[in-house]
């Protein structure tokens, strides 16, 4: 017991690699929030009118609304008005080409272990980058736009596509959705837009990397996805935030539309600072992620692995209204010392058909609690709807918490719900039997842990997959209860 | 001030506690009656469950009671019949019975029961007598902060029965509780508290059903505290086979001692809206508790079961079997709570729901949910709902069974994995019957 404890101690103990902070000069906004910063940001932005209105309203109802309480999580309030609600990079000119991007911003993301030129030459993948909100970079611009494909910042998409944006934004995570939403909406400084239009299938994985690096900084991010029909896109997410003492807010949104037999790919790797051994700093993440399969035979499909924020609250849910449409979720949500993370999905089956699968991996270790929370709903016209949920959770050490809250509404006689749920640890017997082949104990949990987030982690691509490992192993690695 | 849910019932309520009050005369000065006066106040300030509260998410059980109950405190006469009377109770069982009509204990009814180690009293004469275990454990268990209808209940009920079973005390009958209500004049409301120590090493099987007979609704309320001391083994069972006009709130409280067997069975048959409540704490080593339930709804019923097992100390077991049928607009709720407390270390702990829909209109809500704080535990919850089995269907009907009676042959099945837990003979066999005759019509 006295080993395990040590190689617990050992490995629960190693710090953030990603806390360092760069000095760009930012712009930023003075602290507090009121109808002025909201013209400032939106101002900053050049925006057009109906963009301001748009945000006004958004935080009209943002004033109306009481934060939520449900979620099984603890943390002090957030000050709204003690945060700094804009802050960019300060931008000489307009930059083109990633040779004209800061060189210092470019060694920040090869330190994230993102080099954006390497990337583009190698691996084939277009990446979004934002720093403190605001998107300082896209690779690969030109190689999508010859297939029509629309990815770039959302505040360039607003200037230059803002019939879609006017379409597709807040269609379905409404401005007034809920109390994070409704602020996104009022605050969003930058995020993605991708639109892969009709017939298209995206060549290359599509990556977005958020940083926060400011200090007293919110971000507030906004993606929205539109894959019309027949189209087919890979979406990555990455995130990481450097180590202060003060917590951060991280409330981002976004939005997937799935047309008839689209299929959208959703894979996040959310590594947020998650506050130091005694719970002190740390991102709060309180994210609204949803998608809808419109049309019949739409299929999208959730990833993520959850490794970072000192508090986490995140449901990115399927609306699964073409008949025929599938949603899935597969989620890997680890959580050491002080973390805390409720997390889930919704699926509602609205459409005839429809299926959904949820694959649920929650892993407590040090004094953390994780929750899962999720709902399947099957509405009375959803006939012949499938689900089948399970969540696990692990266990590691006996200070943490694992929680399981899920809801399940059927409405529909012809539908087939099936929930499962286990909760263990890691067992000595599997320690002992690596170790007799001369594994030692803390590669036996990494292989442990792997294996049993592999469901989940075999959904990712390559070379996601490859630091979602890495990051596993970083988090927990050796934990044995 | 934020308006608060069941207002009008509270209204009305008021009066009838000052009544009630001072009808009490020496009693005003009892712990049980500060129990009560705090449970009303709880009640007056947080109010009823509104349609947001997370316990009564699904069964809006204030909006029913405001809307079917005047509430003004006062019964009709009883007067049903022997036979109405008898037809209520469990046929060839053999127990020790005690029965109360319209909420009020009946002396001429109930058995007198001599049997060594059993003490079966009526609530009401304990309190009158100042007893000390009914002072003692009034309110005790069943927390009136926690759930407003258990304030309710804390509140006004004066009647139940207090059973104490001695120590090594085996009672080899079952107990049984009749609550026969009627409603044929009018609404009919009553609220009942029971009272339950077994002793160490002793043995006891306890039953209670409600029923009513008319056609005016009845909104009652019953709430059973429980010790099972050291090594105790107690059956429990609750059997809701009431009218369709009738509105029932079952709050079941339980605490364990070491290396006890506590197992609690609801067969929820017919009513209008039921609300169960099994909180069964484990607060000590070398527990075993099983909570079994079978809900078969039709029409409009609508049943909502909320269970907790409550580990609290190493090397428990809990397992946990609901199984529903729903038909007509019936619409079945289910939450099954496993809390596993960072002390309960080695604790293994079940739960499976399983629900079959055979109508259109039927819901189900369904929420297994288990919260643990400690790692080296064995826990899983299982939970599906869906339809027959069409293949199983198909099977029996190539076989020359006719579809009605195949169909009847695979829900009896379903139901049957509740009901073989059932060790009495005559419970089993009575509940049979019902739900045959439930499943093949």
């Amino acid at each position: 017991m006295s080993k395990d404890d040590q190689i617990l101690e050992e490995f629960t103990s190693k710090e953030y690699e990603f806390g360092w902070t760069v000095d760009f000069e930012a712009d930023e906004a003075p602290k507090g929030l009121n109808d002025d910063i909201i013209r400032f940001i939106s101002a900053k932005k050049e925006e057009p009118q109906w963009m301001l209105e748009w945000r006004l309203e958004a935080f009209h109802a943002w004033q109306k609304m009481k934060e939520p309480e449900w979620a099984n999580v603890h943390y002090p309030k957030v000050d709204f008005q003690d945060l700094i609600y804009y802050s960019a990079p300060k931008k000489k000119k307009k930059v083109n080409s990633l040779d004209e991007v800061d060189p210092e911003m470019i060694a920040t993301f090869e330190r994230l272990g993102i080099s954006l030129t390497e990337q583009k030459r190698l691996t084939g993948v277009a990446v979004d980058a934002v720093i403190d909100s605001v998107s300082v970079a896209t690779t690969f611009k030109e190689t999508l736009g010859e297939l029509g494909i629309i990815f770039c910042s959302f505040s360039e998409a607003v200037r230059e596509h803002p019939e879609l944006i006017k379409k597709h934004m807040g269609s379905v995570v409404p401005a007034n959705d809920n109390y994070y939403a409704a602020l996104n909406a009022a605050v969003f400084s930058d995020g993605s837009f991708c639109y892969i239009p009709k017939g298209v299938r995206c060549p290359m994985e599509l990556s977005t990397y958020f940083r926060i690096n400011a200090a007293n900084t919110g971000q507030f991010e906004r993606t929205l996805i539109v894959a019309e029909e027949g189209s087919y896109v890979s979406y990555l997410e990455g995130c990481t935030a450097p180590m202060r003492d003060e917590n951060q807010l991280h409330a981002a949104v976004v939005e997937i539309k799935a047309a008839k037999n689209a299929e959208v790919k959703y894979s996040t790797v959310q590594n947020w600072y998650p506050g130091n051994k005694e719970g002190k700093g740390g991102i709060y993440n309180f994210v609204t992620k949803r998608g809808i399969c419109e049309g019949d035979h739409s299929k999208i499909s959730w990833t993520q692995v959850e490794t970072g924020s000192a508090v986490t609250w995140k449901y990115p849910s399927c609306i699964l209204k073409g008949d025929y449409s599938i949603g899935e979720f597969y989620s890997v949500a680890v959580t050491n010392n002080f973390q805390q993370a409720d997390t889930g999905t919704k699926m509602i089956h609205i459409g005839k058909n429809t299926k959904s699968r949820i694959v649920s991996k929650g892993i407590s270790a040090g004094k953390s609690q994780n929750s899962y929370r999720g709902q399947v709903h099957v509405m009375k016209r959803a006939t012949n709807a499938r689900n089948f949920s399970q969540c696990d959770s692990l266990l590691m050490g006996d200070k943490c918490g694992a929680h399981t809250f899920p809801y399940i509404d059927i409405e529909n006689q012809s539908a087939q719900v099936e929930h499962e749920a286990t909760t263990s640890k890691i067992g000595e017997d599997q320690i002992f039997y690596c170790q007799q082949r001369g594994i030692d104990a803390e590669t036996a949990v990494a292989l442990i842990v792997n294996g049993y987030a592999k469901e989940v982690l075999k959904q990712l691509p390559m070379e996601f997959a490859v630091e979602a490992q890495k990051l596993l192993a970083l988090t927990l690695e050796g934990s044995v209860g | 001030m934020e308006k608060i849910a069941g207002q009008s019932i509270l209204n009305s309520l008021e009066t009838q506690f000052e009544a009630f009050e001072k009808s009490l005369n020496g009693q005003s000065k009892s712990a049980a009656h500060a129990v009560r006066k705090e449970a009303f106040s709880s009640l007056k300030n947080s109010g009823f469950p509104g349609p947001k509260n997370e316990e009564y998410k699904f069964t809006n059980f204030t909006r029913a009671v405001e809307k079917n109950f005047e509430l003004n405190g006062t019964n009709a006469d009883f007067g049903l019949t022997e036979a109405q009377i008898s037809a209520t109770q469990i046929e060839g069982l053999d127990a020790h019975k005690i029965v109360f009509l319209n909420g009020i204990y009946s002396s001429e009814l109930s058995d007198n029961i001599q049997v060594e180690g059993l003490k079966v009293e009526s609530l009401a004469e304990g309190f009158k007598a100042n007893s000390a275990l009914a002072q003692a454990n009034f309110g005790k268990k069943a927390s009136f902060a926690e759930d407003a209808f258990v304030a309710l209940n804390t509140a006004f009920s004066q009647h139940g029965v207090t059973i104490e079973i001695a120590d090594k005390a085996v009672i080899e009958k079952p107990i049984v509780l009749y609550f026969i209500g009627d409603s044929s004049t009018a609404e009919l409301s009553y609220h009942i508290r029971n009272i339950v120590v077994a002793g160490k090493f002793s043995q006891a099987t306890i039953i209670e059903k409600f029923d009513t007979v008319g056609e005016h609704k009845s909104f009652t309320t019953s709430v059973n505290e429980i010790s099972v001391s050291d090594s105790a083994h107690l059956r429990f069972f609750k059997i809701e086979n009431d009218t369709e006009q009738a509105y029932h709130i079952s709050n079941i409280h339980a605490s364990q001692g070491a290396n006890s067997n506590f197992k609690a069975f609801t067969f929820s048959l017919n009513g209008a809206m039921i609300r169960n409540n099994l909180n069964i704490k484990l607060q000590a080593e070398g527990i075993e508790t099983y909570m079994n339930g079978l809900y078969l709804l039709d029409g409009k019923t609508h049943v909502d079961n909320h269970t907790v097992a409550d580990h609290m100390m190493p090397n428990c077991y809990s397992n946990e079997l609901y199984k529903g049928i729903m038909d007509g607009s019936s619409k079945g709720v289910f939450n099954g709570k496993i809390f596993v407390r960072p002390d309960a270390q080695k604790t293994n702990a079940f739960q499976s729901n399983k629900n079959i829909l055979i109508s259109d209109k039927a819901t189900v809500n369904t929420k297994p949910q288990l919260e643990i704080w400690a790692d080296d535990v064995s826990c899983s919850h299982g939970c599906t709902t869906g339809q027959l089995d069409m293949d199983a269907l198909f099977y029996l009907q190539a076989r020359g069974i006719q579809k009605d009676k195949a169909r009847a042959i695979l829900l009896k099945a379903f139901a049957n994995d509740v009901l073989e837990t059932v060790e009495n003979e005559a419970i089993k066999e009575y509940l049979a019957a019902i739900i045959e005759k439930r499943l093949e019509k």
